[in-house]
């Protein structure tokens, strides 16, 4: 540790620190525009000098001066004043004045620093620079002429997002940000770019001329199109969800957010359903909650429990699904299921269908072997971890399942499960790796879990991350990464078919006459029995409302508050941002009212009451936002059985990144990115 | 005047031969390997004692620079990078080693490697040098072939490699750590400091950076010792200096001489005296462009060196002397310099990439009188708030020039300011630098 004095506040910071984080330590307000926690320091914008003692007499970089024992630090001298005032004035000559039409007004780094050490009027009195726009696709758009040169983004692509799209060209004041060959940004995290731009360069394309953010209400979510669970903010404008920023989370997404997470949100507004809907004469008509409810409760007079049957889809809350699972089980069904893809899974114990290393406990590990899964399209937050870990060195990293650019070094074994043998058995050159290393991970996709051997593919990587030590009193090293944000949850609540009931492929051609979907629309509903009838709750006219014979309009994720358990197993709450459209209602309150409708009614009235009867059916989900990390001591793996392991070669589970659920098959913004931006991803994987 | 037994440069002039036979003609490669028997301390204290200052243009002692590489060789490899990427306007000294006496350099690249524990030597020359470039190979080649470099390097036991990199011509590749990021292979963009090319240097490892003049003149110091070289110019600034002597003389030259010779002495003895004799001397620029302008009235009597100049709030810079008589437009002469910089900035600080701009075009205003008498005042502050506020020297050598024009010239400017209000436009001279 050091001791600073910043401004006679005498603080200790660890060595290696530098200036700048010791003067926020000492709770001093450092102005910068280069600098980011999370990027290498390029020291460039100069905003950030300070005054040191016993050094030359002239200000220093605060962001790039390693600290020393004895320091003493001004940041507030009529030195270090003028010279960020002069800083300042750089800035300012080249950049235009057009905040009243720049969507970064209200929060940009450059207006609020500008407050503090800009002029009451320019000296000069010289022509501006005007710098020619890029296209960089469909998301973040740019107008260059505004970039101060920081560098941020050149540094956030090639260090976090791992892609060598964006660098600097000529030099001087003609020095350019681009992609010198015009090219969309190939990241799934290039929205990031807009969040770390200090200034108008870089902002969001989707939402441009949208609003000001001064308009904007601010409600604390959980995004739900993929399983990582990433904490957001939802900013609405009356009843619009207008656009979706991360908010800061170190154990999940720290302060990312992935592009489909960000940009889905035009996804909401459209293929909305806002109405019940009732099939008569081969035809949706509209419907009063009321009629919709009538005729399910026709249906359901004189079918028993074993002909009924329900299946969650992947973006539904914890309460939606208890109050789905207590409303069948009243009903006496036992046919519930929440895997639509059929991925193997084994609820004997919790650590078998959870990514039980932790995101943040990527950085302890050693190495890694990721089995049918490219994390880079199924978690791109994770895929980000990864890296991030894979950058601070001596981190082997291999993978079973079609080779594919996942941003940073892996070494592809192939693409058969019989591998899996190999490296258990030690007769692979890569299991000797693992073996080595202190705390290796195993990451099981659902790629390898959604087949007909899946049961075995989960037995036999269990047993191998028991055979190269991944299983350990202090470390747990088996991980199942999900790809829906639900199914943790689900599982969690045995959303599953009890000991008669019938799971997903069972209930298809006919296997019950009344099939309840609750948002769920990734399985091929044509398999449905043209004799069932479907009951579909949801909140968008996708693949299951196409097929379904009564319509309930439901809540988005913005639009509820829920419970999502992430694919750590972490319990996080979603608050609800603007109310459904028309007549939708929250999916559990629907729910509700219609267990009243039939005459069993659930004996929960409230959210809070729901929550506690989610506390009763699994404890786990009183422990919100926590998660603690175990080592395991039983190392008895999941029972395995089932077919055999085959040679079929691991497919990944998820296809086309940017389209993968209701909402972000009806946002137009993710349909440009699919057109644009698979083609060269496709590219790339080759 | 300096004794032609004093001088190190004995062909600065190209008129013997540059080859290997040549030079151990005029005595390189004598006994080099008993310089290396004394062992790298001795080396470093030798030239320490003999009290070099750098001869790139900031003047840091040399062997103390030379001091602060490890004194053990760990797991990362030590360097010595020779900069030629000689650029600073009317400075060209380097070239004329290089390509008249390359051996000097290539022997004292050794000397040095060996004194720093460095097996490895990359000399970076400009772009532009080609014919230099080729010389100075031909002179790598010869070493190895006679066994004085490579393996065993003169039978001391020490293997050496030397390798020459080509730069592509960027003024800011001469700055140390930018020579550093472009020998790697990446843009010449200068790096933060500290850590020192010392401690992280090229690929991480400990490096030192050191100009060609004082690389090729230590083997000279090391043969005839420390205390003759101290003894010639003056104290804390001693030994010889390769001075270029450009502009308005009758007779541009390179020439080497002791520190401290009086400016009016080396332009009268080695250049044939100013164009229409030293009354018609304007100003002088003594060290490069980088450096402040002198008028007249402070070159009638300055020394050349370091400290002397410090004192005149000028610099020795790289010796590189710019005499310009009454015939010059001396606001345009800095407005040409300040358009180098604007051109030369490589963007990446905020300061120098735009301050290089607005000083440019405001003496390009100012050569025209298209101002108002305060812009004076606002330039003189641009350019101290471009000073000491940037990552490299650039921003202080784009700054500088423009300090010494308005301390020294500003009733020529406010004349040509009011000349072009009074609507009386001056017919601009034609330059033939443009």
């Amino acid at each position: 540790m050091a001791k600073v004095t910043v401004d006679g506040i005498v603080v200790e910071v660890p060595n290696g620190s530098n200036v700048l984080q010791a003067c926020e330590a000492a709770g001093k307000e450092i102005p910068r525009f280069c600098y980011h926690e999370r990027l290498s320091v390029a020291g460039n914008c100069r905003m950030c000098l300070v005054e040191i003692e016993k050094t030359p007499p002239k200000p220093f970089a605060s962001c790039a001066y390693p600290v020393a024992d004895g320091m003493v630090v001004h940041t507030d001298s009529p030195m270090v004043r003028k010279a960020r005032r002069g800083v300042m004035e750089f800035l300012l000559i080249n950049h235009p004045l057009d905040c009243p039409i720049c969507d970064q007004g209200g929060e940009c780094d450059l207006q609020d620093q500008s407050i503090g050490y800009g002029g009451d009027h320019s000296r000069y009195t010289e022509n501006k620079r005007a710098v020619k726009d890029k296209n960089l696709g469909p998301l973040v758009k740019t107008v260059m002429t505004r970039c101060i040169q920081c560098t941020r983004c050149i540094r956030f692509a090639a260090e976090i997002a791992g892609v060598e799209d964006l660098g600097a060209t000529a030099r001087g004041e003609t020095m350019e940000v681009g992609t010198y060959v015009e090219k969309a940004l190939t990241s799934e995290l290039s929205g990031n770019l807009i969040d770390i731009c200090p200034v108008g360069a870089l902002t969001s394309k989707p939402y441009a001329f949208v609003a000001r953010s001064w308009e904007l209400k601010k409600t604390d979510g959980i995004d739900v199109l993929d399983a990582v669970g990433a904490n957001i903010r939802i900013d609405s404008r009356g009843p619009e969800v207008l656009r979706i920023l991360p908010r800061l989370n170190e154990d999940v997404n720290e302060e990312w957010l992935a592009d489909k997470s960000r940009f889905s949100v035009d996804g909401l507004k459209r293929r909305r359903l806002d109405s019940c809907w009732v099939r008569r004469d081969g035809k949706l008509q509209k419907a009063t909650w009321g009629e919709a409810f009538d005729v399910i409760a026709g249906k359901l007079r004189g079918l028993g429990g074993g002909r009924i049957g329900a299946v969650t889809g992947n973006l539904v809350d914890a309460e939606s699904m208890l109050a789905l699972k207590d409303l069948f089980a009243a009903l006496g069904s036992e046919n519930l299921d929440c895997r639509q893809d059929g991925a193997a899974t084994d609820v004997a114990r919790r650590d078998f269908y959870t990514f039980n290393t932790s995101i943040a406990g990527i950085e302890d590990a050693d190495a890694l072997l990721l089995i049918g899964s490219n994390p880079r399209h199924e978690a791109p937050l994770i895929n980000a971890r990864i890296r991030k870990r894979t950058l601070a060195g001596k981190f082997p990293v291999a993978a079973i399942g079609p080779a594919a650019d996942v941003t940073y070094a892996a070494e592809w074994l192939g693409e058969s499960p019989s591998l899996l043998a190999a490296l258990t058995d030690g007769t692979h050159a890569f299991a000797k790796v693992l073996q080595g290393a202190k705390k290796p991970m195993v990451i099981v996709g659902q790629g390898a879990l959604a087949r007909p051997d899946g049961v075995s593919v989960l037995a036999a990587a269990w047993k191998l991350a028991e055979a190269v030590g991944a299983l350990l009193p202090d470390w747990h090293g088996f991980n199942v990464l999900h790809t829906a944000a639900s199914r943790v949850g689900a599982l969690d609540l045995h959303i599953l078919p009890g000991p008669n009931g019938k799971a997903l492929p069972a209930m298809l051609g006919g296997g019950v006459d009344l099939l309840w979907l609750l948002g769920a629309d990734e399985f091929d509903a044509a398999k449905i029995g043209a004799t069932t009838f479907v009951v579909y709750q949801g909140h968008h006219g996708d693949r299951g409302a196409a097929r379904a014979d009564v319509i309930l309009p439901g809540a988005a994720y913005t639009e509820k508050n829920g419970t999502y358990v992430n694919t750590e197993g972490r319990v996080q709450r979603s608050v609800l941002a603007v109310y459904p459209p028309g007549e939708a209602r929250e999916d559990w309150k629907i729910l509700r009212a219609f267990s009243e409708h039939v005459g069993h009614k659930l004996p929960y009235d409230t959210i809070e009451a729901l929550r506690a009867r989610l506390e009763q059916a699994n404890p786990v989900f009183a422990r919100v936002d926590i998660l603690p990390r175990f080592g395991i001591s039983d190392t008895a793996g999941p029972a395995g059985g089932g077919a055999a392991l085959t040679t079929a070669p691991f497919v990944p589970a998820v296809q086309n990144y940017y389209q993968t659920d209701p909402i972000s098959r009806a946002s137009p913004t993710m349909a440009e990115c699919t057109a644009a931006l698979r083609p060269a991803l496709a590219t790339a994987a080759e | 005047m300096l004794s032609d037994a004093d001088r190190i440069f004995t062909n600065l002039y190209g008129v013997h031969d540059w080859g290997l036979a040549g030079a151990q003609a005029r005595g390189d490669w004598d006994g080099t390997a008993a310089i290396l028997a004394r062992g790298p301390e001795a080396i470093v204290e030798e030239m320490k004692a003999s009290g070099l200052r750098g001869r790139g243009g900031a003047g840091f002692p040399t062997g103390m620079k030379w001091s602060f590489m490890p004194k053990q060789e760990s797991e990362r490899p030590h360097y010595l990078v020779v900069n030629a990427d000689e650029s600073e306007p009317g400075t060209c000294k380097d070239r004329d080693i290089i390509r008249h006496d390359p051996h000097k350099l290539v022997e004292g690249c050794l000397i040095a490697s060996f004194a720093m524990r460095a097996h490895a030597c990359y000399i970076y020359i400009r772009g532009e040098f080609y014919n230099e470039a080729r010389n100075l190979q031909t002179a790598i080649d010869e070493a190895y072939a006679a066994g004085l470099i490579g393996k065993n390097a003169c039978g001391s036991g020490w293997d050496f490699d030397l390798y020459l990199h080509r730069g592509a011509g960027a003024y800011i590749c001469g700055e140390e750590t930018a020579l550093l990021e472009s020998l790697e292979g990446k843009k010449g963009m200068p790096r933060l400091k500290p850590p020192f090319p010392a401690a992280v240097g090229l690929y991480g490892c400990p490096t030192t950076v050191n100009n060609v003049e004082s690389i090729a003149v230590a083997p000279t110091i090391l043969r005839r010792g420390a205390a003759w070289f101290s003894a010639l110019g003056r104290p804390k600034n001693s030994g010889t200096k390769l001075f270029c002597i450009s502009g308005h003389v009758n007779k541009p030259c390179n020439v080497e001489e002791e520190l401290g010779i009086p400016l009016h002495e080396l332009i009268d003895t080695y250049a044939g005296g100013v164009r229409g004799g030293w009354d018609n001397l304007l100003a002088v620029i003594p060290g490069g462009a980088s450096v402040p302008v002198l008028p007249k009235s402070i070159c009638d009597t300055v020394l050349m060196d370091f400290d002397s100049l410090r004192d005149v709030k000028s610099g020795l810079g790289t010796a590189a002397v710019i005499v310009m008589d009454k015939s010059t437009d001396i606001i345009r002469a800095i407005a040409r310099l300040s358009q180098f910089y604007k051109h030369e900035s490589c963007g990446q600080c905020t300061p120098c990439r735009e301050g290089t701009g607005w000083m440019m075009r405001v003496m390009y205003r100012l050569v025209q009188g298209r101002a108002e008498p305060d812009e004076i005042d606002t330039l003189e502050q641009v350019t101290r708030q471009v000073e000491g506020h940037t990552i490299c020297a650039l921003g202080d050598a784009a700054a500088w020039p423009i300090q010494g024009l308005i301390r020294h010239f500003r009733p020529v400017i406010e004349e040509r300011i009011a000349t072009y209000k009074s609507g009386r436009v001056a017919r601009p001279l034609p330059l033939a630098a443009e």
